[in-house]
C-alpha cells in the first residue's frame, strides 16, 4: 500500500491512537491481548472492552447515519432510559418475569415505543424543519421526565433471568451484547453500503434541497435515518438495564449520547455530514471503550476519564478542523504532489 | 387620504388592532409577546388554584431561586444571537462552585477566590472561542468538549460535596436587603439584575451589541460591512464564560457548597430559557429581557408543581419540553411567513 495514501485515510489518525491506547495497556498489564475460555464463555481485556464497548457503538451506528445527513440525535440517551423503563415495568407488571414470552413482549413494546420517538424526531428535522439539536434537545429534556413518569420515581429492580441474558449472557462462548452489536453495525453495513441507501443519505446531508431536486425523497431519508438512531437507542438501553438488572430513569445512559457523538467524530466522519464512515465508527467506539479501560489499569483515578475524553474530542477535532487541514494542503502542495484541497476545506469556504 | 369623521374610532381601533397583530407576527416582537402572555397566564393559573400565589414573596423568590440562571441565560443569549450555542455551561458552573469550595476550604480569601473564579472561567470562554473561530470548529462539539473538561476536572478536585463555612460567603449567602414589609431580595438577585443591566445596555447602545445582531443576521455580510466579526464571535464566549463562572458564584451563595455532579443538565434550563425568551436560534433576533422573561416562566411552572405537592418533580422536564417545542414551532411558523 502506497505511504502517502496510508497517511491521507480517515482511518489512519483512529486506528494509529487505538494502537497506541493497547501498547499503554500492554506495558501497563502484560496480560492485556490474552483471552481465556472459562466454562465454555471468553474471557479476557478485549473481551470486557468490546462488551462494555457494545451499547456505544450501537448507538454510534446510529448516530453516524444521522449525522451523514448534517444532523445530530441529542435525545438518544433518554430514548435508552424510557425503553429501559418500558421494558421493566412491564416485566414487573406481569405475573411471571421470568418466562421468555414476558420478555418478549416488554422487549417488543420498548422498541415499538423508540420507533415512535424515532418518527417524532424525524417528523420535526424533517417536516417542520427544525434544526435537528435543537428538535431532538427537546426529546433530550422531555425524555427523561418521560423515563420518570414511566418507573414512577423508582428504581425499577427486575429479577427475570431471559431479561439479564441480553446483557450479560453469552452465545457460543460470545457475549450477547457483542453479538447483538455485530448484528446492527453488520445490518446497517450492508443496508447502506451494498445498495444506494448509503449514497442518497450523503446526498442529503450535502444539500438536502439539491437532492430533493435530484428526485432523492429527503424527506423519508431522514425520518428513516432519525427513527433507526432511536431504534438502536432502545436496544442499548435494553442491554444497559439488563446489565444493571434494574431501570433507572435518571441514570440509564446519562452522556451516552456524548460518547456516541464522539465515536462517530473520532471516526473521521465530519459533523458537516455529507460523508460517513461505519468502520471508523467502530474504531472510534473501541477508542473511547479502550481509553476508559487504560485509565483503570494504568492507576490514573477513573473521575478523570472525562478529562482525557475532552483531551481526545479537542485534539481529533484540531486535527480534522478545515485549518490544520489547509496548513497541512499547503504543505503537500508546496512539496509538488498536492491535492486541491479537502472536501471539508471547500465546504467551509463556500458556506 | 379622506377619511370620514364618524368613523375615525373605528378606523383607529383597527389601526391599533394592525399594529398588535403585526407586532405578535414579526420574528423580532412576535415570541417576546407571546411569552409575556405566558407568563401573565401561567401566573393567573398559579393565583387562581392556590390562595396567595399572586403575592410578593412568591414573585420575589422567583428571582431569589433563579438568579443563577438568570445570569446563564444572559450570557447565553450572547452566545445564541450570533447563531452559535453553549453547552457548557452547567459543567462550567459547576466548575466554578467546586473552586469555590476548595479554595475557600484551604484558606484561601472570598476577596481572591471570586475574581479568579471569573478570570478562569473567561479564559476558558476565550479557549471555546478560539477554538470555533481559528479551528472552525462547531460551536456544538467545541463546548462539548469544554463541558467534559469542566466537568471532569470537577471530578479531580473532588468527588465528594464540599460545604462552604467561608464568613464572606455565608453572610452573602444570608443577608436579605429588605423592600419594605415581608419584601426581601438577596444580593444574588441584584447581581443578576446588574448583569442584565450591563447586557442590555451592550447589546442595544454599543458596537459590540450591534456587532453581535448582525453576526446573527449574516455572518459574510457582517464582515463585508467591516464590522470586527472575529472578535466578537471570540468576545461571546468569553461573555458566557464569565456569566458561566459567576453564576457559579451566584448558586454557591444559594447552595452554600460545591458539588461535581451539581446542575446536570442546567444547560438545557439555560437554552430553554433563551428559546422561550424569543431569541431565534438561528441568531439575529431577541432580547435579553426575553431571556430574564423565559427564566421567569420556568421558574412560575416550577413553583407551580411545588405548590401543587402531587405532582411530581419531573412534570418540570416534561413541561419545559412542551415547551420549548411550541416556541420553535412558533419561530418556525414566524420566520416562514416573513420570508
Amino acid at each position: 500500500m502506497n505511504l502517502s495514501r496510508m497517511f491521507s485515510s480517515r482511518l489512519f489518525w483512529p486506528v494509529v491512537m487505538l494502537l497506541v491506547l493497547f501498547i499503554i495497556n500492554l506495558v501497563a498489564f502484560p496480560g492485556f491481548f490474552s483471552l481465556e475460555v472459562k466454562n465454555g464463555h471468553l474471557f479476557g481485556s478485549l473481551v470486557d472492552i468490546a462488551r462494555n464497548g457494545a451499547p456505544t457503538l450501537i448507538i454510534a451506528v446510529g448516530m453516524t447515519l444521522v449525522i451523514a445527513t448534517r444532523g445530530i440525535d441529542l435525545s438518544v440517551g433518554a430514548v435508552c432510559a424510557i425503553a429501559g423503563a418500558v421494558a421493566c415495568s412491564i416485566i414487573l407488571g406481569s405475573p411471571e418475569p421470568g418466562s421468555i414470552g414476558t420478555v418478549a413482549v416488554a422487549v417488543i413494546a420498548a422498541l415499538l415505543i423508540a420507533l415512535v420517538l424515532g418518527l417524532w424526531n424525524g417528523f420535526l428535522v424533517a417536516v417542520l424543519g427544525i434544526q435537528p439539536i435543537i428538535a431532538t434537545l427537546i426529546l433530550m429534556t422531555a425524555g427523561r421526565g418521560a423515563a420518570m413518569l414511566i418507573t414512577e420515581g423508582q428504581i425499577l429492580t427486575v429479577n427475570s433471568p431471559p431479561f439479564k441474558v441480553i446483557g450479560s449472557g453469552f452465545v457460543l462462548g460470545v457475549p450477547v451484547s457483542v453479538v447483538i452489536a455485530a448484528v446492527i453495525f453488520a445490518a446497517a453495513a450492508l443496508l447502506t453500503r451494498r445498495t444506494a441507501l448509503g449514497l442518497l443519505i450523503e446526498s442529503v446531508g450535502i444539500n438536502p434541497e439539491a437532492s430533493r431536486q435530484a428526485g432523492v425523497r429527503s424527506r423519508g431519508l431522514l425520518v428513516t435515518v432519525y427513527t433507526f438512531s432511536a431504534f438502536s437507542a432502545a436496544i442499548a438501553g435494553l442491554i444497559l438495564t439488563s446489565n444493571q438488572t434494574a431501570a433507572d430513569a435518571n441514570n440509564t445512559g446519562l452522556f451516552i449520547e456524548l460518547d456516541a457523538i464522539l465515536a462517530v467524530v473520532i471516526g473521521g466522519t465530519s459533523l458537516a455530514g455529507g460523508r460517513y464512515s461505519l468502520l471508523g465508527t467502530l474504531v472510534g467506539a473501541l477508542v473511547i471503550q479502550t481509553l476508559v479501560t487504560t485509565v483503570y489499569t494504568v492507576g490514573i483515578p477513573p473521575i478523570a476519564t472525562m478529562v482525557f475524553k475532552a483531551a481526545v474530542v479537542t485534539a481529533v477535532c484540531l486535527l480534522q478542523s478545515p485549518t490544520t487541514n489547509a496548513a497541512f494542503g499547503r504543505r503537500r502542495r508546496s512539496l509538488g504532489r498536492g491535492r486541491p484541497g479537502t472536501r471539508t476545506a471547500e465546504r467551509a469556504s463556500v458556506s | 387620504m379622506s377619511i370620514d369623521t364618524s368613523s375615525a374610532p373605528v378606523d383607529a381601533g383597527r389601526r391599533l388592532l394592525g399594529r398588535v397583530s403585526s407586532a405578535f407576527t414579526s420574528p423580532k416582537y412576535g415570541p417576546v409577546l407571546v411569552t409575556l402572555v405566558l407568563l401573565v397566564a401561567v401566573f393567573l393559573i398559579g393565583g387562581s388554584r392556590y390562595r396567595g400565589f399572586v403575592s410578593g414573596p412568591v414573585i420575589l423568590n422567583l428571582f431569589v431561586d433563579n438568579a443563577y440562571l438568570i445570569v446563564l441565560a444572559v450570557g447565553m443569549t450572547f452566545v445564541i444571537l450570533t447563531g452559535g450555542i453553549d453547552l457548557s455551561v452547567g459543567a462550567v458552573l459547576a466548575l466554578s462552585t467546586m473552586i469555590a469550595a476548595s479554595l475557600l476550604q484551604s484558606g484561601w480569601s472570598a476577596s481572591v477566590v471570586i475574581p479568579l473564579i471569573l478570570v478562569l472561567t473567561s479564559v476558558l470562554g476565550l479557549l471555546v472561542g478560539l477554538m470555533i473561530h481559528v479551528f472552525k470548529i462547531q460551536p456544538f462539539i467545541a463546548t462539548l468538549a469544554a463541558m467534559f473538561l469542566a466537568r471532569g476536572l470537577c471530578y479531580v478536585i473532588s468527588k465528594d460535596s464540599i460545604s462552604i463555612t467561608d464568613p464572606v460567603f455565608v453572610g452573602l449567602a444570608q443577608t436579605r436587603i429588605s423592600l419594605g414589609g415581608r419584601l426581601s431580595i438577596t444580593a444574588s438577585v441584584v447581581i443578576a439584575l446588574l448583569v442584565v443591566l450591563a447586557a442590555f445596555l451592550v447589546l442595544h447602545y454599543s458596537r459590540l451589541g450591534r456587532t453581535v445582531y448582525a453576526i446573527g443576521g449574516g455572518e459574510q455580510s457582517g464582515m463585508l460591512m467591516g464590522l470586527p466579526v472575529a472578535r466578537t464571535k471570540v468576545l461571546v464566549y468569553v461573555i458566557s464564560g464569565f456569566c458561566s463562572g459567576l453564576a457559579g458564584v451566584l448558586f454557591t451563595f444559594y447552595t452554600l457548597s460545591g458539588y461535581s455532579l451539581t446542575a446536570v443538565g442546567t444547560e438545557l434550563d439555560a437554552i430553554a430559557a433563551v428559546v422561550i425568551g424569543g431569541t431565534l436560534l438561528t441568531g439575529g433576533y431577541g432580547f435579553v429581557l426575553g431571556s430574564v422573561l423565559g427564566v421567569l416562566v420556568l421558574g412560575t411552572i416550577q413553583t407551580i408543581i411545588t405548590f401543587e405537592g402531587t405532582l411530581s418533580s419531573w412534570w418540570t422536564r416534561i413541561f419545559i419540553g412542551a415547551l420549548l417545542l411550541v416556541f420553535i414551532v412558533l419561530q418556525k411558523v414566524l420566520t416562514a411567513r416573513r420570508r
